[in-house]
This record gives C-alpha cells, sequence and structure tokens, in this order.
C-alpha cells in the first residue's frame, strides 16, 4: 500500500526574503525583488542587462559557520541554510543541530539546474593567474551539481539516498517529484525536497542575453519581470532556495507534526521538441498536468490555483497558457493563476521549491498570492490571473498545481491539496 | 623577505584556523596536525596551498607526508624560504 504524502516544514532564501515567511509576507506585499546590480559587468564584458534578483548577503550572514560556508558553493549555502529552516518548521530539528530522524528511514531530493559554477569560474580564474597549485582541493565537491544535497544529507546523517535531479528550471519540480516517490514507495519516512541555485555571474548574464532569454528593461529593473504582460521580454535571473519537508502521512501523524498541506500527485512528460523552445501548443506540458491530477485522484474542476511557470519571456508563457487554459475548460475562471516569478525573478534550479512553497501556502492559508507588473495582459492568453494584490481561495477541500518546465523541453508538475 | 619562525607559526596558525576553526593558539608546534589537529588529508592540502602563497615557498607533495607537526611544517617553511 502506498503512502500519503504530507508537507509538514518550509524554508527558503530568496530575494525577498530569509526564510519562507519572509518571502511569502512579500509576495503578499507585490514586492519586486529585482535591482541593478552593484557591479561593473555590464560596462566591462558589454552585457546588455546589467540587472537581476540577488539574495543580499544578510540574509545568510551568521547562518552558517565561517569553516562551513568557506567549504560550500553560494548554491550548497543557500540549500543548507533553507533546509535546515526547513527541519526546525517541522519539529524536527533543535537549536543545538540535533535530531530524532532516523538516517535510514531519512533522504534527500534536491536539486539545480547549474551547479557550482561560481566555484568552477573561480578555479579557473585561479588555474590561469596563478597556476595549478593554487586550485584549492576542495573544487571539485564544491562544484559538482550533487554538492548541495550531499551538504544537506551529511547534515541530518540521510542515508535512505540522497539524490540530485539536474533538468534547468524543471529541476526543483521534479525533486519533489522523485521526493514523493521515495515516500509513497515506503523507502523513506521524511525527505527534505527542494532545489537551489547561485547563478548570478557574468557568464550566465552573458549566456543568457545571447540567447535573447532576459529581459532588457535596464531602465526600470523591478518592472522587467512581467508575466502575460503584452510588453514582457525576458526572464529576469534570481538566485536563492527553497525546502520542504515531506513526510509519511502516518508518521507526520505518530510525532503529531502540524500538516501545511498534501503533497498528492505529479507529472513528469517531456517535449522533446526542441532544446530551449516549448512545444508551441502547450501538449505536453498539458499532460504533465494530467498525470499530476490523475494520481492525486483530482479533477480540473478541483483546483483553486495555479502556480504558473510563466518566466515573463516573449514565447514561453504562451503555451503553457493554452495548456492551463485546456485543462481547467469550464472551470477556467475558478481556479486563480499566479506568476510569482514577477517578484522573485527567476531562480532556474530553485524555482520550482520556492514556487510549491507558495502554491502550499495558498492553500494553508487560502490567498493566493499576486502577480506584479502587469499593464496589459496579452490577448493570447485566457487565464484567471491574480493581479496586483492576492486573492482569496474559497473554504472546503482544494488543490492546485505548480508548474516548471525547463530547457531540454522538461515538464514537472506538483499537485498540492489542502490537509 | 623571509618570515621568522614566530612568524611562520603565527601565519600557518592563522591559515589553519580559516580551514578548521580551530583557535590559533590551539595550534602549538608539538601538535599533530592528524592526531591532535583533527586535520584530514584534503583540509592538509588546503593548508598547504594556502602556506605556499603567503610564504611564497613550494612544498612538493612528497613531502606532506613529512609534516607531521606543526613544528615540522614551520621548520620546513623557514628552510624553504632562504634556499
Amino acid at each position: 500500500m502506498s503512502s500519503t504524502v504530507v508537507v509538514t516544514g518550509l524554508g527558503a532564501v530568496t530575494p525577498l526574503g530569509a526564510t519562507a515567511a519572509e518571502t511569502w509576507q512579500a509576495a503578499l506585499a507585490g514586492t519586486p525583488g529585482a535591482h541593478t546590480l552593484d557591479n561593473d559587468w555590464a560596462e566591462k564584458y558589454e552585457i546588455p542587462v546589467d540587472f537581476a534578483a540577488t539574495v543580499p548577503a544578510e540574509f545568510t550572514a551568521d547562518k552558517l559557520k565561517k569553516v562551513e560556508a568557506k567549504r560550500l558553493d553560494p548554491s550548497s549555502r543557500f540549500a543548507l541554510v533553507s533546509a535546515r529552516e526547513a527541519l526546525a518548521d517541522a519539529g524536527l530539528r533543535s537549536e543545538d543541530g540535533t535530531s530524532d530522524l532516523d538516517p535510514e528511514r531519512t533522504s534527500v531530493s534536491w536539486a539545480t539546474g547549474i551547479g557550482g559554477v561560481w566555484t568552477l569560474l573561480d578555479a579557473w580564474d585561479t588555474l590561469r593567474e596563478e597556476g595549478s597549485r593554487r586550485v584549492m582541493p576542495l573544487t571539485v565537491p564544491m562544484l559538482m551539481p550533487n554538492g548541495p544535497a550531499a551538504a544537506i544529507g551529511m547534515d541530518i546523517a540521510a542515508r535512505a539516498g540522497v539524490q540530485t535531479v539536474v533538468s534547468a528550471c524543471a529541476s526543483s519540480t521534479e525533486s519533489l517529484g522523485q521526493a514523493y516517490e521515495m515516500i509513497s514507495s515506503g523507502r523513506a519516512d521524511v525527505v527534505v525536497a527542494g532545489g537551489s541555485e547561485s547563478a548570478i555571474h557574468p557568464i550566465t548574464l552573458a549566456a543568457f542575453s545571447s540567447m535573447r532569454a532576459l529581459s532588457r528593461r535596464t531602465d526600470s529593473p523591478e518592472t522587467a519581470s512581467r508575466p502575460y504582460d503584452v510588453d514582457r521580454d525576458g526572464f529576469v535571473m534570481g538566485e536563492g532556495s527553497g525546502a520542504v519537508v515531506l513526510e509519511s502521512e502516518e508518521h507526520a501523524r505518530a510525532r503529531g507534526a502540524r500538516v501545511y498541506a498534501q503533497l498528492a500527485g505529479w507529472g513528469l512528460s517531456n517535449d522533446s521538441h526542441h532544446i530551449t523552445a516549448n512545444e508551441p501548443a502547450g501538449v505536453h506540458a498539458l499532460r504533465a498536468m494530467r498525470l499530476a491530477l490523475q494520481q492525486g485522484g483530482l479533477e480540473p474542476g478541483d483546483l483553486a490555483h495555479v502556480n504558473a511557470h510563466a518566466t515573463s519571456t516573449p514565447v514561453g508563457d504562451i503555451p503553457e497558457s493554452i495548456a492551463i487554459n485546456q485543462l481547467l475548460g469550464g472551470h477556467v475562471d475558478s481556479a486563480l493563476v499566479s506568476g510569482t516569478k514577477s517578484m522573485t525573478g527567476h531562480l532556474l534550479g530553485g524555482a520550482g521549491a520556492v514556487e510549491a512553497i507558495f502554491t502550499i501556502l495558498a492553500l494553508h492559508n487560502r490567498l493566493a498570492p499576486p502577480t506584479i507588473n502587469i499593464s496589459e495582459v496579452d490577448p493570447k492568453v485566457n487565464l484567471n490571473i491574480v493581479r496586483d494584490t492576492p486573492a482569496e481561495l474559497p473554504a472546503g477541500d482544494l488543490a492546485a498545481l505548480s508548474n516548471s518546465f525547463g530547457f531540454g523541453g522538461h515538464n514537472a508538475v506538483v499537485a498540492f491539496k489542502t490537509a | 623577505m623571509a618570515h621568522s619562525e614566530a612568524d611562520v607559526l603565527a601565519g600557518l596558525a592563522e591559515i589553519v584556523n580559516e580551514e578548521t576553526g580551530l583557535e590559533t593558539s590551539a595550534v602549538e608546534g608539538s601538535k599533530s596536525f592528524t592526531d591532535d589537529l583533527d586535520i584530514d588529508s584534503i583540509s592538509m592540502m588546503t593548508i598547504v596551498v594556502n602556506a605556499e602563497k603567503k610564504f611564497g615557498v613550494k612544498i612538493p607533495d612528497d613531502d606532506v607526508k613529512d609534516l607531521v607537526t606543526v613544528q615540522d611544517a614551520v621548520d620546513y617553511i623557514v628552510k624553504a624560504q632562504q634556499a
């Protein structure tokens, strides 16, 4: 018999806040995370984009020991800080860092889109400028994409498997899905799931700019991320981490844990159509959403809310909107759609986890977060979009989806139900 | 300019502190890197890389295994500076 999977802890470090609660409050207030970067990259390397949604240094300062931080890529630092917050929130970690978790029943399912890009490129600079003797011995474990998962796993002695999903911007929705599999199949009782990214670097800004994926609204960075708006011109780079503690219902109930929501199911599909562009009719995205509902025993009419992938690129927002519209059919008005990247920017491998947290909190608080920066909705989009201010969700049993799609054609969707 | 033995010990203690979090006062000449200071091989290599940079010396990998105590490292660096 498969176990029911519930959400018992949340943690986040994002451009909007140092914790999941701060991030949620800032999102409800419609706070833009993007700003002009305080560096010379654009000028020095002639990069047409000089803004991003960064995590202020004070959000993580003092949360890790100096020695701990030094041995971790920034993507792993974000991961560890958010995972500890989520475990403490779940009542599974005391202030001194100890826990009663059974190592052989505890797992980590983490994600990153790019891995330790800062570590890799810093090491490359060191090699070129000072030679191979100066390349630090910890370079490899710091840059490997499974570094964040391993850091969390070691921190909590997770021994039921520590895995990493890499599927570009779908990564951390897929890592939640893989965590679901671990629990529902009985391999683990508790899984720390999520994803992190720290890739705001001249090379990524230059490369994403080169493919015309980034907004160039340099005169107004805070309004640059505008999913569904007629004048959207690309996504805004973000960074940070989201962590969700998933637990079998039996395990959570036995210890009297607070349950935020149920992870009812998930869907996975692939466009296998083009390396970066979505399949234009959203056919495979739609199938991923249907699979998530099906696994959760849900119908489109149960959906009160969808946290859309909605990155604010001219091409990308449309296939998803077509797919959501087709999924909902006659229920299109009753499901409130939010594009929270309008505030957080795009956290790449961390995006799905942070948006899952928004979706969980939307159900828990019965409040859908806003989509900011829309002046005029693209006429091709036919959805009930939450704009500017939060919108209340009705009473009763509700379900919600969180969608993520990534380069490589990856479509991952998680379905949550009110607890 | 060559660093004195006391300078090398103090500098090495700072490097060990950065890498491991150990108090600089704990990094005494008689202490063994592995047995007393609990420094693993990868941390030892990091300390060596940083010491090479700080003191402008070369410590070949084959010689690192002979640096058992902090004093071994101090002596090695002092001598290497004069070479």
